[in-house]
C-alpha cells in the first residue's frame, strides 16, 4: 500500500510531462496503421473476395437459367409427344375404320360369290339328277316296250286260246290296251318335255 | 484498464486511447495495444473471407451462407438500392471494405481481452472519411466533369441573390461538414461507448475489491449495467458500420444525380 501515492506520482509526473493528448489530432502512426489496414482489406475484397462472389452468383444465375430452358424445353417436348400421339391415334382410327369397312364390303362380296356359286352348283346337280333321270325312264320305257311286246303277244296268244269266238270282245281289248299304253307314252314325253 | 486496479477510484481518461507503445517507438510505425487490435482485426476479417469464398458451392453450407449474406447485405441493400446496379457494382469494393473493417474494429470494442475499438482513434475513422470524401467528389467529377461544382455550390432553379445564403451554406455542408461528421460520429461513439464500459466495469472492480463491505451492492448494480452497455455497443458497433457506409454510398448518390 506505501509503494501506491508513488505509483500515483510516478504516472502523475509522466502525465506532466507529455502534454494532454488531443483526441482529434490523429498522430502519424495511427494515419500509417489505418492505411495499412484499409489498403489491405480493399485489395483482398478486390482481388478475392468479390470476383469470387461475382462469379458465384454468375454461376448461380446461369444454373437458374438453364434449368429454367430446360424444364421449358422438356415441356414442348412433351406437348409435341403428346400431339404426334394424338395424330398418330387418330390415323390409326381412320385406318381401323378403313379397314373394317374393307372387310365388310369383302365379306358381302364373298357371300355374293358363293351364293352364286351354290345356285350354279345347286343347278348343275338338278340337271344332272334330271338327265340321269330321264336316260334311266329312258332305258325302263326301252325294256319296257320289248316286255309289253311279249307281254302282248302272251296276252293276245292267251286270248286268242280261250275265246277264238269272241271276236269283238278281244279285239275291244287289245285297243284298249294299246290305247293305254300310247296315252301313257305320250304323257311321259309330256312331263319329259 | 489496468491503470486503475490500485486504490482510489480514478475514471477513465482520454489516455485510454493513446495505450503503452510496444515496438517501433518513434517511428512512423508505433506500434500499441490498439494499433494491434486493428492488425487483429484485418487478420479476421482475410481469415473469415478467405475460408469463406475458397471453395463456393452453388449450393452454399452454413458458414458460406453467412458469409454470403454480409456481403449480399452491402451489394444489395446498400450499394445496388442507392446507387443502382451499375455504379453500385463500381463502388462496391470500397463500400464493402469500409463496412466490414468498421463493423471487426467496432467489434473488437466488446470482444474480451481486446476490449477497445479499432475506430476508437482518430486514425481510422477520419481515414475512411477522407477515402469516402474523395470518392464522392471522383464520382461527381468523373460524371459531370464540368458541372459537378458549380452545380453543387449553385443549385440550379434558385434566385440567384439566394445565392449569398445558399452558396456558403453548399460549400460547408458538402466539402467540410460531410467528411467531418462521418469521422466524429464513429470516433465518438466509440470513444464514448469504451469509456462507459471502462466506468462501468473499473467502478464495479473499485466497489467490490476496494471499498468493500456494503459497496459491494453498488458493484452488483455498475456491473449489470456494464452488461447492458455491452449489449448495447454490440447493437453500436453494427449501427456505425452501416451508417457510415450508408452515408458514403448516400454521398456518391448525390454526385452522381448532381442535376437536382
Amino acid at each position: 500500500m506505501a509503494s501506491v501515492p508513488a505509483q500515483l506520482i510516478a504516472v502523475l509526473t509522466e502525465a506532466a510531462e507529455e502534454a494532454p493528448k488531443n483526441p482529434l489530432i490523429p498522430e502519424w502512426y495511427d494515419i500509417i496503421w489505418s492505411a495499412v489496414c484499409f489498403v489491405v482489406i480493399l485489395a483482398f475484397f478486390l482481388w478475392k473476395v468479390l470476383p469470387a462472389m461475382r462469379k458465384l452468383l454468375d454461376e448461380r444465375g446461369a444454373r437458374i437459367q438453364g434449368g429454367i430452358e430446360k424444364a421449358e424445353k422438356a415441356q414442348a417436348e412433351a406437348a409435341a409427344a403428346l400431339d404426334q400421339y394424338n395424330a398418330q391415334l387418330a390415323e390409326a382410327r381412320v385406318e381401323a375404320g378403313r379397314i373394317r369397312e374393307q372387310a365388310r364390303e369383302d365379306g358381302k362380296k364373298i357371300l355374293v360369290e358363293l351364293r352364286e356359286q351354290a345356285q350354279a352348283d345347286a343347278a348343275r346337280i338338278t340337271a344332272q339328277a334330271q338327265a340321269q333321270i330321264e336316260a334311266e325312264r329312258q332305258a325302263a320305257v326301252t325294256a319296257l316296250r320289248a316286255e309289253v311286246g311279249s307281254l302282248a303277244i302272251d296276252l293276245a296268244s292267251g286270248v286268242v286260246g280261250q275265246s277264238l269266238s269272241d271276236d269283238k270282245k278281244s279285239r275291244a281289248l287289245v285297243d284298249r290296251f294299246l290305247a293305254d299304253l300310247e296315252a301313257s307314252e305320250s304323257g311321259a314325253a309330256k312331263t319329259r318335255a | 484498464m489496468a491503470a486503475h486496479d490500485d486504490g482510489g477510484f480514478h475514471g477513465p481518461s482520454i489516455d485510454e486511447f493513446f495505450p503503452a507503445v510496444i515496438a517501433f517507438e518513434g517511428t512512423p510505425f508505433e506500434l500499441n495495444r490498439i494499433m494491434l487490435i486493428r492488425l487483429l482485426a484485418v487478420a479476421v476479417i482475410i481469415v473469415l473471407f478467405y475460408l469463406g469464398t475458397r471453395r463456393m458451392k452453388l449450393v452454399p453450407g452454413r458458414f458460406q451462407s453467412i458469409i454470403e449474406m454480409g456481403l449480399d447485405f452491402v451489394r444489395v441493400n446498400i450499394a445496388e438500392d442507392l446507387l443502382g446496379k451499375k455504379d453500385g457494382r463500381r463502388f462496391l469494393p470500397l463500400l464493402t471494405t469500409i463496412f466490414f473493417l468498421v463493423l471487426t474494429m467496432n467489434l473488437a470494442g466488446v470482444v474480451p481481452f481486446l476490449n477497445v475499438a479499432g475506430t476508437s482513434v482518430v486514425g481510422m475513422p477520419l481515414l475512411l472519411a477522407v477515402i469516402a470524401y474523395v470518392a464522392f467528389i471522383y464520382a461527381g467529377l468523373k460524371k459531370h466533369a464540368g458541372t459537378f461544382i458549380k452545380s453543387s455550390l449553385f443549385p440550379p432553379g434558385v434566385p440567384w441573390p439566394i445565392y449569398i445564403i445558399v452558396t456558403p451554406i453548399e460549400i460547408v455542408s458538402i466539402f467540410i461538414l460531410r467528411p467531418v461528421t462521418l469521422a466524429l460520429r464513429l470516433l465518438m461513439n466509440m470513444v464514448a461507448g469504451h469509456l462507459l464500459l471502462v466506468l462501468c466495469f473499473s467502478a464495479t472492480q473499485f466497489f467490490f475489491f476496494s471499498a468493500g463491505g456494503f459497496w459491494g451492492l453498488l458493484g452488483v448494480g455498475t456491473l449489470a449495467f456494464g452488461f447492458v452497455f455491452t449489449l448495447f455497443e454490440i447493437l453500436v458497433a453494427a449501427l456505425q458500420a452501416y451508417v457510415f457506409t450508408l452515408l458514403t454510398t448516400v454521398y456518391i448518390q448525390l454526385a452522381l444525380a448532381e442535376e437536382h
